[in-house]
């Protein structure tokens, strides 16, 4: 292979925006002109990328941001030449340095690929292949492109895990990737893509499958080894905080369209483009809440007109001199860990451990924590869809632990759900109508007509159209899902809503315009909500109150401004420390490049829960003391 | 992993124990007795009564289960009651005939439909990939006694290439004995290759879309590695639980085709016992066969294991 000398073109591929002076001025690693990217399906074409142009310099980062469907992944799969071949068109000036790659064979392509430039991708629990150890999948990478014997290989590639930081990498070689954990199973995937050398490193969401302090590592390590390598970087991200954090330039797409494109700072602060004003406006800033007690609602940009609708002010609608709606106490879930010929319990999970809070009619308290801190068994235990183990739930005047039957169908008025994922949660092969409808029916709470009725009520409420109840799921968008999925929830008019995570899929600004349709909901129906969440600056933005889980038990609780203005848990610190903030302003500021785990709540056989004491700050701020 | 050999053992047991009462009570439910077939035109109620004697008949039926299994967990089948030979020697004699023939139409299965199916996965949507599916539904549809007899018609009589039925034991003539048996195997095998092809063919189409295999193609690696190194080897996990499964449609298959190639084996022994009411033949062949099949599952469960490094962790 040779390789041509970078040369050309690069005054030319930034006509129609503004060149960015570069101190190095050296030439581009890569550039890219007049881009447009388009699929075929049954027969027609559609283009998802139209006339895109950036250029990328040696130890330049320049991130590509955009909701979904803005084009930004196909972007850079384009530049990888990963798209289907037979399916989509490619058209315009791909240079990587100083070879043009659109008109390569897909040998040629190969030949490059995971040489002079590397991707690594969002999933990274998926995108190491599970039958093979993970040091064979990176030596295989040498192996490939640097013609290194096995043996060399091998010792090349415990260096590289090294490099990234995997403790015991000599050890790791032989292991597989379920044996790792997400934010090891990344740093793989940097290592391998790391692995000879490249050029230009693409980055697809890298972080955004991971918890906030893996991502925080993951993130700090990008950035050093850039350093230390003077690689171009490419990254791809939804999240204007990471943006702010990792990008020199930064390039904004809207629906196939390059919107904007300028240094990160002149982004961020003279966002020229409506779109690129309505996407910052969206994103939750940590530490914008003050110390306001009550929640904030967003304001909203248009992203066409970029007309702003200032956010209505929330009304307070917390009566704390009534009893709570919901009383948790010394709430205990485990589950078994079995093993052996005969399947007995080797151990146990301690998801949930001694959890108890109170809940008011109309206030939000929020759980946060990382995967595995037991906030989602939490909820799934105080409706009993989880059975606990100890521990005494209050919901409404129910004694819920105890109920069963009849009793327990009709606790489940007073407290409905909505999850995650609004793709996954509602039948695709029942009408929206029929879902919403459908605990109203079940529980036999009124005729078909009343039923229909309350729908059409139900969907107006929630910001939908009632003649939309007759469609079906695959026609409405996430946002719209989710809304659906909370009409759904209010059907039984609850008095407490456990929202598991109910924005963390949508996009920044339709996360922005579910919360204030969260809170509007609040205000009108008096709307308990346990809001349980790993996103910290939305929990900010949403709550009265929020508890901090870690390993099954809650080491913080508080009022919103007390938790977030005075933490004192050396979790909650860690926390609030790991968000990246959305201000290129803090740059510079770096984290310790810890590598540390988190940890696992299963325990062997006849652990005992040691004895925990609390200590208060201020009133209903509470601190677990013994920290760990 | 010994763990979970030993599981899927103990397991074993009460499947092959549910198996053989089934095999037991079904006899004892079918109309017709045995001992009149034994005695022929003599209706000598006293000779009756000695053959019944004879054969433990009248025992209760908990007690001749009970001493069937005993006898059969020594080895010892009883003896036919149509030819006298211990059944355990009958089936010996019969068994590496059928054997021979499952295993070569499983390799022609194996060897025809892996390849086709993942060939079709790669080639998704083009006239490759249409081709083998109708290639695959004609191999499924056509009915193999016709298939055999037409193959026969046009192999063996017209062109005289291939002998048309019979049975040359492997050792004696390891030539003739394949030569014999490739008919049959081919038409056993066709229908299985054709599931195998359309399995293989979806198994490697939802590993294709892999991010992992994503992950192989960003790293640089050629095609031919992508698909069959990253590829293929996820995809081969799913084939081999199938192929077990198979091993029994395989065993059911071989009955008929037995029959239209006049082969000596446990298809033919079986008719011929149902017919007589030779009880002890029936029992013997259809617990041999689930014998078979078990092992054969338990084979793919470890296999399954062995392939796969995430179930290894977990047991």
């Amino acid at each position: 292979m040779t390789r041509d000398t970078p040369t050309k073109d690069v005054a030319m591929t930034e006509t129609k925006f503004e060149p960015i002076p570069d101190p190095r001025a050296a030439a581009p690693v890569l550039s890219v002109e007049d881009l447009s990217v388009s699929f075929v399906t049954d027969g027609r074409r559609a283009t998802v990328v139209r006339n895109v142009s950036f250029e990328v310099r040696p130890g330049e980062t320049l991130a590509i941001v955009g909701e979904s469907g803005s084009g930004k992944s196909v972007t850079s799969l384009a530049i990888m030449g990963l798209l289907p071949p037979r399916v989509s068109r490619v058209d315009g000036r791909i240079d990587l340095a100083g070879r043009e790659l659109t008109s390569l064979s897909d040998k040629e392509m190969s030949a490059i690929r995971g040489r002079d430039m590397a991707m690594i991708f969002q999933e990274p629990m998926t995108s190491l292949n599970p039958v093979f150890t993970i040091g064979r999948q990176i030596s295989e990478s040498l192996v490939r492109h640097l013609g290194l014997s096995r043996a060399a290989a091998r010792a090349e590639t415990v260096r590289l895990l090294e490099k990234v930081r995997i403790p015991n990498a000599a050890t790791r070689f032989d292991e597989y990737p379920h044996q790792f954990s997400g934010g090891m199973r990344q740093r793989v995937m940097i290592a391998m893509a790391l692995a000879s050398k490249p050029k230009l490193l693409i980055a697809d969401e890298p972080t955004t499958a991971l918890d906030v302090t893996i991502q925080g590592q993951i993130l700090d390590l990008i950035k050093q080894l850039q350093a230390e390598e003077n690689m171009a970087v490419l990254f791809i991200t939804h999240d204007m905080g990471v943006v702010a954090e990792v990008a020199d330039r930064t390039m904004v797409m809207y629906r196939g369209d390059m919107v904007e494109t300028g240094t990160t700072r002149d982004v961020f602060h003279d966002g020229r483009h409506p779109y690129t004003r309505a996407l910052l406006s969206a994103v939750p800033r940590l530490g914008d809440m003050g110390d306001t007690d009550i929640p904030g609602r967003f304001a909203i940009v248009d992203a066409v007109s970029g007309e702003r609708i200032p956010a209505a002010p929330v009304v307070d609608t917390v009566d704390r001199a009534a009893p709570p709606i919901l009383s948790v106490r010394d709430l205990v879930t485990r589950f078994d860990v079995r093993g052996g010929v005969f399947g007995r319990r080797t151990g146990a999970i301690h998801a949930v451990e001694g959890v108890s809070f109170d809940l008011h009619q109309g206030e939000t308290l929020s759980l946060v924590g990382e995967s595995g801190c037991g906030k989602s068994t939490t909820g799934r235990s105080i409706m009993r869809l989880v059975e606990p183990v100890a521990g005494r739930v209050e919901l409404d005047g129910f004694d819920v632990l105890d109920l069963d039957g009849a009793d327990l169908r009709r606790m489940r008025r007073s407290i409905q759900m909505i999850f995650q994922d609004p793709f996954a949660s509602l039948n695709p092969r029942m009408t929206v109508g029929a879902s919403v409808a459908e605990p109203y029916t079940s529980h036999r709470l009124g005729t078909h007509a009343q039923a229909r009725d309350k729908v059409a009520d139900l969907l107006e409420r929630v910001g939908l159209a009632p003649d939309m109840m007759s469609r079906y799921p695959h026609e409405f968008s996430g946002g719209q899902r989710q809304r659906i999925a909370i009409a759904r929830a209010l059907a039984l008019d609850p008095k407490v809503i456990v929202a598991d995570e109910s924005v963390s899929a949508l996009d920044v600004s339709i996360k922005a315009q579910v919360c204030n349709l969260l809170m509007d909901l609040q205000e009108s129906l008096k709307i308990a909500f346990l809001f349980i969440s790993h996103d910290m600056a939305v929990v900010e933005r949403v709550s009265h109150r929020v508890a901090v889980m870690y390993l099954g038990e809650i080491v913080e609780i508080g009022p919103r401004a007390a938790l977030f203005g005075n933490p004192q848990h050396p979790y909650t610190k860690k926390l609030i420390a790991a968000v990246p903030v959305p201000d290129p302003a803090r740059r510079g500021i770096r984290r310790d490049l810890d590598v540390r785990e988190l940890r696992s709540p299963v325990r062997p056989l006849g652990f005992l829960p040691p004895e925990r004491r609390y200590r208060t700050v201020s009133p209903g701020h509470v601190v677990m003391e013994d920290a760990r | 992993m010994y763990v979970f050999i030993a599981r899927r053992l103990l397991l074993a047991i009460p499947t092959l124990l549910i198996i053989s009462l089934f095999v037991f009570s079904l006899q004892k439910l079918l109309p017709g007795d045995p001992v009149l077939v034994m005695a022929g035109e003599e209706r000598d109620p006293a000779l009756l009564e000695l053959l019944r004697a004879k054969y433990h008949l009248n025992d209760p039926i908990p007690v001749q289960y009970v001493a069937w299994i005993g006898n059969a967990l020594r080895g010892d089948l009883g003896i036919s009651l149509r030819t006298n030979q211990p059944v355990v020697d009958l089936i010996a004699e019969k068994l590496p005939v059928t054997l021979q023939l499952a295993l070569m139409s499983m390799t022609f299965a194996l060897v025809i439909g892996i390849p086709l199916g993942v060939l079709a996965a790669v080639k998704k949507n083009t006239f490759i990939d249409y081709l083998t599916s109708v290639l695959a539904l004609s191999g499924l549809s056509v009915p193999n006694f016709w298939l055999g007899i037409m193959l026969i018609l046009l192999v063996s009589v017209k062109l005289g290439w291939l002998p048309a039925s019979g049975y040359q034991p492997f050792f004696v003539d390891p030539l003739l004995s394949l030569k014999t048996m490739l008919m049959p195997s081919f038409v056993l095998g066709n229908a299985l290759a054709a599931t195998m092809m359309r399995h293989t063919r979806s198994a490697m189409i939802g590993v294709l879309s892999s991010d992992y295999v994503r992950t192989a193609r960003a790293k640089g690696l050629s095609e031919r590695a992508v698909i069959l190194s990253h590829g293929f080897r996820n995809a081969v996990l799913p084939i081999v639980t199938l192929s077990a499964l198979l091993f029994g449609e395989l065993l059911a298959g071989a009955v008929l085709t037995e029959q239209i190639f006049t082969i000596p084996g446990f298809g033919k022994l079986i008719v011929d016992a149902v017919f007589t009411r030779d009880y002890a033949v029936v029992q013997g062949v259809v617990l041999c066969t689930a014998i078979g099949f078990i092992s054969m599952n338990l084979l793919a469960d470890v296999l399954y294991v062995v392939l796969n490094p995430r179930m290894r962790a977990s047991l």
